[in-house]
């Protein structure tokens, strides 16, 4: 895979929650420091578009989908911890 | 406006389940617009009693209804439910129905804490596109077991509670409990939301001596009384049944004067004209002692004035007891023919006491019985524990009593065990109303039937033994052989009674025999009697003739002398002169 892969995320939040307001913060920083000017962010209000949150079956927020590169993963809250991130992402090996 | 409010605030503060025994215990259903949790271990039944709880809701309610499927899947859900013929998948396409899959993906990925609020937003649409009023999230557990520590869960309990309560969804949250009920309940977070919600039930599955017993517990129930105690209940052909005792008021609610034959003639003399109406009759009895031909004979007279009758037979096959019953005159095949009576064979092998109780209750209602025959009511102490079969027995008469049915039932009593004087196993001999015990009586190589009265409320009732005799004719009562303190049954009061009339006979002829002699000597004495006065008679006749004869004789002598002196004429002086010379 292309080291110049674009990554793009769609991150559901409830509002201003402080979850989902975490998430935000963490995700935008963590692409800022692993994948800078490759990264996409679609930011998605589920109180204001629920039937999208139902029609992609997002019941835990927040919940950021990695719509490309494929597969599509789902990964599930604040988004804390960066290495989860890199190792979902496979921008690390987990034996490095 | 004021006088009317309380009536409304009453009808809105339960939403029934629609399960029969359920909102009996809970007055009326589960609390209104409130959160309702239902804890329970695996194979309790959670599932089933919260999805008749949104379809009921639907069909019966107009309240729409949404399930949060968070462990199965709404396909299979769907599927599984089917069986209980609630038409969910109809109910779903006309939109009265949503399932939401909320099963948490296999392959998710978990980074930092995370909440339920895209959840609650999802299903705020969907509720408010729907209208629905009831809301069910199954199997809360499983997603709380995602969450990183304790005051998460708490939170998001808490979250969803708000939630529903701003809402006012009625809701039920399933959560599953180990095995030991008590301990897992009380872990943390499950014992906070058992403080929080307005009511919890718990599902109770457990084995007792190899036979299935599920039970169902109302915890707690704010601003409503309910029933505390542990209820048996059955997940039957139509979902969930609740076996629940009626209370005393309604037992007492219908209570009836009008008697009815108990199918024997001289039985009912002996109950001073027959059972009561709606009265609980218990018949007890050894193997043998025609305990089903009293319950054969009760049907057929319920039949014969055309009340409609369920007759469970537990020990032989229905046909078999049709046909055994034809040996003493008592036809009831032409009455199952015609749809009179309802004959049941239930083996009493599999199942538990309450699975027969809740069986035959609905066969009742779907017969609509007015007579309930139960042979042997005993079998059912095989089927579990002695405590649940007591409550069971218990329960049945409330049931029968509350229905106003009466109920025949038949106590099997075990020879070998050496029960003196029949105390019932099931010991629901105190709960009757009327006590018939059937005997053998062991006499001069004979074995005879003997039935007694043992207890018959309410009714002047003969307190004699009395030989139970059966016949092609049908059945007779007689009268024992009582005199001199013995009691004679069989050829030995056949015996005893034709050697009295023997005796009898005798001195009649006896009697006779001397009325004749005596006759005889009257006869003689009055003949004699005749001779005498006859010969009286003659010996009268024989003194007057005499007395006659010697007064002539004196005057012709005293004649005879004159004469002769007249004759000599020695004398012509007169006779008086002569006299007083000489």
């Amino acid at each position: 895979m292309s080291r110049r892969a674009l990554f793009k995320f769609r991150l559901y939040v409830a509002g201003d929650a402080p979850n989902s307001a975490l998430a935000i913060a963490n995700l935008a920083a963590f692409c800022r420091a692993n994948l800078p000017d490759r990264h996409e962010i679609e930011i998605v209000d589920v109180f204001r578009e629920p039937q999208r949150a139902l029609a992609e079956s997002i019941f835990l927020t927040p919940t950021v989908l990695v719509l490309a590169p494929p597969p599509v993963r789902r990964i599930v809250g604040t988004l804390s911890h960066s290495l989860t991130l890199l190792l979902a992402l496979g921008l690390k090996n987990s034996d490095s | 406006m004021k006088s009317v409010r309380p009536s409304l605030v009453k009808m809105s503060t339960k939403a029934p389940t629609g399960i029969a025994g359920f909102d009996e215990i809970t007055g009326g259903g589960l609390p209104h617009g409130r959160t309702t949790l239902l804890v329970g271990g695996p194979g309790s039944g959670k599932t089933v009693l919260a999805l008749q709880f949104l379809a009921h809701g639907v069909q019966h309610c107009r309240e729409p209804g949404i399930f949060v499927a968070f462990e199965e899947s709404s396909k299979r859900i769907v599927a599984n439910a089917e069986s209980f013929g609630w038409k969910l998948a109809e109910l779903c396409r006309h939109k009265k129905l949503f399932f939401l899959d909320a099963q948490p993906l296999p392959d998710l990925i978990q980074s930092g804490d995370f909440d339920l609020g895209g959840m609650l937003a999802a299903l705020e649409t969907q509720a408010k596109a729907m209208g629905a009023r009831r809301i069910v999230f199954d199997a809360l557990d499983v997603v709380l077991a995602l969450l990183p520590d304790l005051a998460a869960e708490r939170r998001e309990i808490y979250r969803l509670h708000q939630w529903l309560l701003a809402h006012e969804l009625t809701g039920i949250i399933t959560l599953k409990s180990g095995a030991d009920e008590t301990n897992s309940i009380s872990q943390q977070p499950f014992g906070f939301m058992q403080f929080m919600v307005d009511c919890a039930v718990i599902l109770n599955h457990c084995m007792v001596l190899g036979v299935s017993q599920r039970s169902l517990r109302v915890q707690k129930y704010r601003g409503s009384g309910f029933d505390e105690n542990e209820s048996p209940f059955l997940i039957g052909a139509s979902g969930f049944e609740v076996a629940v005792a009626h209370t005393l008021s309604r037992a007492d609610a219908r209570v009836s004067n009008e008697r009815i034959t108990s199918g024997v003639n001289r039985l009912d003399t002996m109950l001073g004209g027959g059972y009561f109406r709606g009265a609980s009759v218990l018949i007890t009895g050894f193997s043998g002692t025609a305990k089903t031909t009293f319950c054969g004979a009760f049907a057929e007279a319920a039949c014969r004035r055309g009340e409609r009758t369920l007759f469970v037979c537990f020990d032989t096959n229905s046909t078999e007891v049709i046909r055994n019953l034809l040996s003493v005159g008592i036809q009831l095949d032409r009455y199952v023919k015609n749809g009179c009576l309802r004959m049941i064979s239930a083996r009493a092998i599999t199942g538990s006491a309450e699975t027969y109780l809740v069986r035959i209750k609905a066969l009742a209602r779907e017969h609509r019985a007015r007579c309930v025959v139960i042979d042997p009511v005993s079998a059912w102490s095989k089927s579990g524990n002695d405590l649940s079969t007591q409550s069971v027995a218990d329960r049945l008469i409330d049931w029968s009593k509350g229905e106003g049915t009466t109920l025949v039932c038949t106590s099997l009593l075990d020879e070998m065990s050496g029960q003196v004087e029949g105390g019932s196993q099931l010991q629901i001999s105190a709960l009757v109303d009327t006590w018939i015990h059937l005997n053998y009586l062991m006499q001069a190589g004979e074995r005879n039937r003997g039935l007694s009265i043992v207890k018959s409320r309410g009714t002047a009732h003969s307190n004699q033994v009395r030989e139970l005799i059966l016949s092609d004719a049908g059945v007779t009562l007689a009268d024992t052989y009582t005199a001199g303190g013995e009691v004679l049954m069989g050829t030995l009061r056949w015996e005893k009674e034709r050697a009295e009339r023997v005796a009898h006979e005798a001195a009649e002829v006896a009697a006779k025999l001397t009325r004749v002699r005596l006759d005889a000597e009257e006869a003689e004495l009055n003949v004699r009697l005749k001779s005498l006065q006859t010969e009286l008679v003659a010996k009268q006749v024989e003194k007057a003739l005499l007395v006659r004869t010697t007064q002539s004789d004196k005057g012709e002598l005293s004649r005879g002398r004159t004469q002769m002196k007249e004759l000599r004429g020695a004398d012509a002086a007169i006779p008086g002169r002569k006299l007083s010379r000489s």
